[in-house]
């Protein structure tokens, strides 16, 4: 079954199907929006639970598209992005459960967040780089319009040009170097195995590599929001509606750590090997200077903002060590924290649907008004500081081990002291203020979450718990594509690190 | 003879129609007339399609008049692509026809003239025909920008047009001249023969330079872009609209095929000067186009830029850049046409052209709202649209010349840059269309069905262009494939 294009199609079509129904007709436009993206979750699951670890690329379909540049519209899926669109399928389905804070223009807003899920969907099934990239902005301009029309606060004009600013600039950076890619290997084709089989043969001269992987880095860091670039999220998230910051937090912004590890490495790994000692440092200033920062927050979306910049650091990091282990723990974390993002910008958005302010200082004793949200936020802020049992902690500590092995000793030192310390810091801060102690004045009033939110919120956590016990579901897949970018860059690395990430994994 | 004529019959046509409406003008009523413009549009419809005819399309590499005039693919793509512009522009000019107050049948017929020298210069294999299509085009623009006589804008634009575009045509004949004196001949094969060995010749390298400018005014290139945002700004709608697409259009075909594939050498020694015009025309017009308020001007600067993004596709020097031009141009074709449809749709009244007319778009007509969207998005060049994929193909060809190679790298980093500007800018019409607090005027907007139709075709095309690029990248590829270009 082509359930890859299922999973894409469907949002698709739903966009489209929003477009005939009318505005006034509220309960269709949700109905048709929850129906599909539940739908691709359903599918996605199948696709999931039926994918054959070393059995390479499956669920494939392939059309040319256009013959003359070697074009072609190629879903398929492998062991790195089989557990993103999973993940992406999982977060899209509960961010249009909990888009009913939007009250008007309801159908500009569904068919603009379908447009999005479809995009995000098909940009990490992608196995063309032209889909690869298109698929992301037509994810992405979406994005900038719900800012824009259905965003919150009183900048949020500056936040949605800035966000925009960033985001194009990130992406056509990348764009640069992917046509690089393409025109320097010669293939005549965007299909990225294609390609990747061609650089196997004939590495790309070494020379273009060290223009074309640090474009490819700085433009996917742009959108992945490594340091110093990463003013637009905590900024862009705090005055996005709930579902378009759960879906950008969560699953968009993992594009840029994607691209690294799908093109940028296995491309130009001798570019690779030169920059990549600079990637670790600037995600070490993601790890320490957006955990300081989100330590000064008083709101709440600015600290999981902040935070969750700063856990880009991990990710960043993960890629920096260039092994199996990292990379593998690093696309562990990208799931992981999309699970998190998520829940946090939808219980976020469930508090600010109450009093219309986040500040944490007015907050209080919310455990006891709302249990079910508050509980859930207990353990999404607890998952953010990387308690074991959640899928977070298996991807950090993985992450651990594999720069500590790839020689980033000082590096580690400081990113694990950072990580657990900070991360600890702020985060038990805001369970103090908001969950415990008297309740705040303006909450009197506030009730828990729908069932609807609720089912949402707890299949995100249900998902953070299932990988966090089990990551190997996860890992077994990853590391098998992993390995062969790892070989293409150090042809040389032996099997002691792939054994090493079995223990990991464990 | 006979034969002859067989490879100008478009022209002759087209002509042919333009005396016809000026004498059916005496003979019909007022009423009557308000439909000429109709009548003209759907007659250049069928010109239209009789180039699609095979015993035309079998003359195709054939060339007429002692080799002065060639019809090859890229002639004829061009053609094509005028006479469309031509059939866009005159259902425009029935729209405004109430602006004009007098010589509406004039302002017709001058639009088919002004056509006729853009079929003209497609065809020019010879320096003779290219400085008479030129002139022909800009001499009917000088009557076509200052049509409005009652308004001040429209006559000072007129005049501005005039000076410069007089300034412009002294370069180009001065610059022929001095090629002439070197080569000995305007023939473009003769030139292409011998300017390998006149590369040494001062006064040919002049003479060629003189001729570049000439054209660069045409594109309104850097430094030859002043006359633009004031021409733009003051000229009717339609004959704005003709100016950025036709106009602009004319000079590419001119340049591909003069620097493409008759000073092919002369190109590649040329290739800083022709990196450094366009960079410095994207990164005017772009930077120029942020502080502007009026739609107009705006779409002035915004050619500006888009200028220097299509000389990227000559700075290619390769069949690859020629494919990206004819594929930019037919996206921008469908985009501003439907841009300054819909901003002459919201300006009907007065004068204003501000951003502010847009307000509230979305609720007087979400139709429009939408495809005025589209166009800014397009030449934002974000995908899945028409600009995005031709934008794509222009950064192609330039990576596929030297990756790598600092100067064409800088010249990728300036696109870059100018294209993140320019989302700047056409996010802020996006904005006031959707999210802008003040919404004076809520009324609906009336749009006469031919107008809808053509926004439709417009909406459709830069949808098509931008989704499904494998049919219109093959039509390029045939269309450039004549071209002889150097190695």
């Amino acid at each position: 079954m082509d359930w890859l294009l299922i999973i894409v199609l469907l949002p698709l079509l739903a966009a489209a199907a929003v477009g005939f129904v009318p505005g006034s007709q509220r309960r269709a436009i949700r109905g048709i929006t929850i129906g599909a993206s539940g739908l691709s979750l359903l599918c996605a699951l199948i696709a999931f639970l039926s994918f054959d670890v070393g059995g390479g690329l499956q669920f494939e379909t392939k059309v040319v598209w256009v013959e003359s540049l070697g074009l072609h519209f190629h879903l398929a899926a492998d062991g790195i992005n089989i557990g993103i669109i999973l993940m992406g399928a999982i977060v899209a389905f509960a961010a249009s459960c909990c888009a009913d804070d939007i009250t008007h223009r309801v159908k500009e807003f569904h068919i603009l967040l379908n447009l999005m899920i479809g995009g995000i969907l098909g940009a990490f099934a992608s196995m063309d780089l032209f889909f690869f990239y298109f698929f992301h902005e037509l994810a992405l301009v979406p994005t900038f319009i719900m800012i824009g029309v259905w965003g919150r606060g009183a900048n949020r004009n500056y936040a949605t040009y800035k966000i925009t600013l960033y985001l194009s600039l990130g992406a056509l950076l990348a764009l640069i170097g992917l046509i690089g890619v393409y025109v320097q290997t010669g293939a005549e084709s965007f299909s990225i195995p294609d390609l990747i089989a061609t650089v196997q043969e004939s590495p790309i001269d070494e020379s273009a590599q060290q223009w074309i992987f640090p474009l490819l880095m700085f433009g996917f860091g742009i959108l992945a929001s490594l340091w110093p670039f990463h003013t637009w999220a905590p900024l862009g998230y705090g005055a996005a509606p709930t579902a378009t910051a759960m879906l950008h937090a969560g699953v968009l912004k993992k594009f840029g750590l994607y691209g690294i590890i799908r093109v940028a490495i296995p491309m130009a790994p001798a570019g690779a090997q030169s920059w990549l000692g600079v990637l670790a440092w600037l995600a070490l200033a993601n790890l320490l200077y957006c955990g300081l920062v989100a330590v000064r927050q008083k709101d709440l979306n600015q600290l999981i903002g902040n935070s969750s910049v700063a856990h880009m650091g991990f990710i960043f990091l993960g890629i920096a060590s260039l092994n199996v282990i990292g990379l593998t723990g690093a696309v562990l974390v990208m799931i992981a924290h999309g699970l998190l993002a998520a829940l946090a910008f939808g219980l976020s958005g469930h508090l600010y649907r109450q009093t219309g302010s986040l500040d944490m200082t007015r907050m209080g004793g919310l455990l006891r008004q709302m249990p079910l949200a508050g509980s859930a936020l207990l353990m999404a802020l607890l998952a953010g500081c990387g308690l074991p049992g959640f899928a977070n902690f298996a991807g950090e500590v993985t992450i651990f081990f594999a720069a500590w092995s790839a020689g980033l000793k000082t590096i580690t030192v400081i990113a694990a002291w950072s990580a657990l310390v900070i991360g600890g810091l702020y985060m038990m801060r805001a369970t103090r203020s908001i969950l415990h102690g008297p309740r705040g004045d303006d909450w009197a009033k506030a009730s828990d979450v729908s069932p609807l939110i609720a089912t949402a919120l707890g299949l995100l956590l249900a998902a953070l718990l299932v990988f966090g016990f089990a990551p190997g579901l996860l890992t077994k897949s990853i590391e098998n594509e992993v390995t062969k970018s790892v070989l293409l860059a150090k042809p040389a690395a032996d099997a002691s690190q792939a054994q090493a990430t079995e223990v990991a994994g464990r | 003879m006979d034969g002859q004529l067989q490879f100008i019959q478009l022209e002759v046509m087209v002509v042919a129609l333009g005396l016809l409406v000026l004498l059916a003008d005496l003979f019909l009523s007022e009423s009557v007339r308000r439909s000429l413009g109709y009548f003209a549009a759907g007659a250049l419809g069928l010109v239209f399609l009789l180039s699609f005819r095979g015993s035309y399309v079998g003359l195709v590499d054939g060339e007429a008049f002692d080799g002065i005039y060639r019809l090859d693919g890229l002639a004829l793509f061009f053609k094509r692509f005028f006479l469309l512009t031509a059939i866009f522009v005159l259902v425009f000019a029935v729209d405004f026809a109430s602006r004009l107050r007098s010589g509406v049948s004039e302002y017709l017929a001058f639009i088919l003239f002004a056509l006729s020298g853009m079929m003209f210069a497609s065809s020019a294999n010879d320096f003779s025909l290219l400085f008479v299509a030129i002139e022909l085009i800009t001499v009917t623009f000088y009557i076509l920008v200052s049509f409005q006589r009652h308004r001040m804008h429209s006559l000072e634009a007129g005049v501005k047009y005039l000076i410069l575009g007089a300034v412009s045509s002294a370069f180009l004949v001065y610059g022929i001249a001095l090629v002439f004196g070197e080569a000995g001949s305007l023939k473009f094969d003769v030139i292409r023969e011998a300017h390998a060995g006149l590369l040494g010749s001062n006064v040919f390298l002049f003479g060629m330079l003189f001729v570049f400018a000439g054209l660069a005014f045409k594109i309104s290139a850097f430094p030859f872009q002043i006359w633009a945002p004031d021409v733009y700004q003051g000229a009717p709608a339609p004959t704005t609209t003709f100016l950025a697409v036709g106009s602009k259009a004319a000079g590419f075909v001119l340049l591909i095929r003069l620097f493409g594939s008759v000073v092919p050498e002369l190109t590649a020694q040329w290739t800083s000067m022709l990196m450094v015009v366009a960079a410095l025309t994207i990164l005017y017009g772009n930077l120029c186009a942020l502080p502007q308020r009026n739609l107009k001007r705006l779409l002035a600067y915004s050619g500006i830029a888009n200028a220097g993004y299509l000389l990227m596709g000559i700075v290619a020097q390769s069949r690859e850049g020629t494919v990206a031009i004819l594929y930019y141009l037919a996206g921008y074709l469908f985009t501003l046409v439907a841009a300054f449809m819909i901003i002459n749709l919201l300006t009907r009244e007065g004068e204003g052209e501000d951003i502010s007319c847009l307000a509230g778009l979305n609720k007087r007509s979400p139709f429009l709202a939408l495809a005025l969207t589209l166009c800014a998005v397009s030449l934002a060049g974000i995908p899945p649209l028409a600009g995005f994929f031709g934008k794509f193909l222009l950064v192609k060809s330039v990576a596929a010349k030297a990756f790598g190679d600092v100067g064409y790298f800088a010249l990728l980093a300036v696109a870059v840059f100018g294209v993140v500007v320019s989302i700047y800018y056409y996010f802020g019409i996006i904005r006031t269309i959707y999210w802008s607090k003040d919404t004076p005027d809520n009324s609906p907007v009336a749009i006469a069905w031919p107008t809808r139709i053509v926004l439709g075709l417009c909406v459709a095309a830069i949808l098509y262009l931008g989704l499904l690029p494998n049919k219109p990248i093959n039509w390029a590829n045939a269309a450039a494939k004549i071209e002889t270009v150097a190695k």
